[in-house]
Parts: C-alpha cells; sequence; structure tokens
C-alpha cells in the first residue's frame, strides 16, 4: 500500500473508526513513513482544536417556545394553500361568470365585447408565451447551478 | 448525538392518537440538534432558529414520504441541509450583488458570510480562528466538520445521514481538515505562532 492509501486510512485512525486490524497495519505504517506520522500529528494537533470549539446553547425560553414556533409555520401554510387555492379557483369561476354576464348583456355594445374579449385572450397568450419561454430557458441554462 | 440516526420514528407516530402530538414528539426530540447542525452550517442564531424551524414545518408537510424510510432523522437532515445550502446560496447571491458589504453586519467585509464569533462557547482567540476558518470551507466540508466535531456523530451515522457511503464520509473529511489546515497556516501568515500552547514535535505548523 503506498502513503495515498493509507493517508484514507488516516482520517478514520484518527477518529477512532478503525477495527483492530487496520489499525495495527496503519500503525505498521507509521512506524516506518516519517511523512504520514508527521502529517497525522498535524491532524491530531487540528482535530484537537476543532474538538475545543462548541456552540452556545440557547436560553431554555427557546426551546421553550420552539414546537409552538413550529407549529405556527404549519398552521400558516395550511392556511396559505387554502386560501391560494380558494382564491385561484373564485377568481376563474368570477371571471368567466363576468364575461358571461358581459356577452349576454344586451346593453352592451358589440364593439366593447369584442374589445374585452381580444385584451383577455392577448392577456392569455403574454402569459403563456412568458411562462413557456422562463422554462425553456431555465431547463436548458447550464449556468443555473453556478455560484456567484 | 449518538442515537440519533437509530429512532425510529414511525413507531412513535403510531403510538399517538393525534398526528399533531407525534410530530410534537419528535421535534421535541431532534430540536437541540436541529438548531446545532443549522448554526454550524450557516453560522448566525436568528437564521439557524429559522431554517430548523422551517426544515420541521416542510418534515410535517411530506411526512408521508417518509413511511417507507422508517427514519426520521436522516430523512429529516436531507430537508435541513437542503434549506441551509439554499440560504447560503441566496445570501452570497445578496452579498454579490450588495454594492456596501458593510450592510450585512459582518465584522470583516472579507468574511465569506455572516458567521457570527459570538455563537462559539466560552471564546478565546484560538477558537475564534478556528470557526473563521470553517467560515471559509466550501458547505459541503463544512457540513463534516460540524456533524463529526460539534455532533460528534459516527462515520456510520454521518454515512446515513449524508446518503452516502462511508469511504466518501472518510474522504470528505480528509479533504474538509486538509482544507481547513491551510486556511489556519494561511490565516497565520508566521510559521509557527501556534495557539497559546506549547511547541508541537515534528513539524506541526497549525
Amino acid at each position: 500500500m503506498t502513503c495515498q492509501d493509507h493517508r484514507d486510512l488516516m482520517m478514520a485512525y484518527l477518529d477512532n473508526e478503525l477495527n483492530e486490524e487496520q489499525r495495527r497495519a496503519f500503525e505498521e505504517h507509521l512506524a516506518g513513513c516519517p511523512d504520514c506520522t508527521r502529517e497525522l500529528a498535524q491532524f491530531r494537533k487540528l482535530k484537537q482544536m476543532t474538538d475545543s470549539v462548541a456552540f452556545v446553547e440557547p436560553e431554555d425560553r427557546v426551546w421553550d417556545q420552539y414546537w409552538g414556533n413550529v407549529y405556527n409555520r404549519i398552521e400558516r401554510c395550511t392556511g396559505w394553500i387554502l386560501f391560494s387555492v380558494a382564491a385561484i379557483a373564485l377568481l376563474i369561476y368570477g371571471g368567466f361568470a363576468a364575461i358571461e354576464n358581459i356577452i349576454a348583456d344586451p346593453t352592451i355594445g358589440m364593439l366593447m365585447k369584442v374589445g374585452l374579449l381580444a385584451l383577455l385572450g392577448g392577456l392569455a397568450i403574454l402569459f403563456v408565451s412568458v411562462l413557456r419561454e422562463r422554462v425553456f430557458f431555465w431547463s436548458r441554462d447550464r449556468y443555473r447551478d453556478v455560484r456567484r | 448525538m449518538n442515537g440519533t440516526c437509530q429512532d425510529n420514528t414511525v413507531a412513535l407516530w403510531d403510538a399517538h392518537a393525534s398526528r399533531k402530538e407525534a410530530f410534537e414528539e419528535i421535534v421535541k426530540r431532534h430540536m437541540k440538534d436541529a438548531y446545532l447542525i443549522a448554526l454550524g452550517l450557516v453560522g448566525n442564531r436568528e437564521d439557524a432558529l429559522e431554517l430548523s424551524q422551517e426544515a420541521f414545518s416542510r418534515a410535517y408537510e411530506h411526512y408521508d414520504q417518509l413511511q417507507s424510510k422508517g427514519r426520521f432523522f436522516p430523512w429529516f437532515y436531507q430537508i435541513l441541509r437542503n434549506l441551509c445550502f439554499s440560504h447560503l446560496r441566496k445570501r452570497r447571491v445578496r452579498r454579490a450583488s450588495s454594492l456596501d458589504d458593510t450592510q450585512c453586519g459582518c465584522p470583516e467585509p472579507e468574511d465569506r458570510d455572516c458567521f457570527d464569533p459570538e455563537v462559539v462557547a466560552e471564546r478565546n482567540e484560538a477558537k475564534d480562528r478556528i470557526w473563521k476558518a470553517m467560515s471559509r470551507l466550501d458547505d459541503k466540508h463544512r457540513e463534516v466538520i460540524i456533524l463529526r466535531h460539534f455532533r460528534n456523530m459516527s462515520y456510520d451515522e454521518m454515512a446515513k445521514v449524508l446518503f452516502c457511503n462511508r469511504g466518501t464520509v472518510t474522504s470528505r473529511l480528509f479533504y474538509a481538515r486538509q482544507q481547513l489546515k491551510e486556511i489556519l497556516e494561511h490565516q497565520r501568515g508566521a510559521p509557527d505562532a501556534c495557539e497559546a500552547g506549547e511547541p508541537e514535535k515534528g513539524g506541526q505548523t497549525l
């Protein structure tokens, strides 16, 4: 085995994750390899330094309120979903009903009706076109995962 | 942290009549780990609290997807890490497009992200240096350091939550520590001004 192979074992050795046989083999290699011994010593020092760092735990108040905050999020999320679905359904239904009424209303002139239909048709075409373009470019964007 | 990955939350779920009660117990069991891992990944308390709570909320919404997997934490961890990484990406984009770096409240404009030194317990110069160096690690490398050193996970537990094998965990840890070592050496400038400790044998330069 080369030093590179042993380097793969070095982390597991350092973290006490090797089995007895692997540990013995690695220690045998260390005995005859000053480079790996030096590197191991550096990593051991780094591990000691990293292990010495711990996070400040928040006060008990934060933990007491934690579940309440999570539940509020869940509740709000459910509320938003219901609200959005209902709003979209009502808008579509209301829109169709309004158009039907306008078309059926004899007091509204033909020019107004045609103009309104053209306006809504144009809006729908623009929406579909922009949406299609966005989806098309997004799916082919080679740089979308590149971090700035 | 040990045992976190072994939790059989399906049994817990079945033991409670109400879905809400079962999930409350799951949240209470894992909230500290979730918060502290998020803190290690994003570097400040407010974001860590927000993201960990949001992860639980999303886990609740999609809990049905877990049934076949049987274990909660590794699955939940994927939600949490994706949220944290996505948050970090957005934060970097915001910072890159901002002309005034001081607006984000970082103590030093050259800091890669808003990693708050105040989150470290019993601060001293050495710990601050380590934390600052960690903030400069790649996300995936910082992640393995957090799981190993801060949450004390075994390689097997890390492999479970990262959905990879032990070999990948080992090599990721090697490169993470290598990178950390280089950053610390670069930060120091001087060849051997070891942190308030005795001089090391064998040419250690950390």
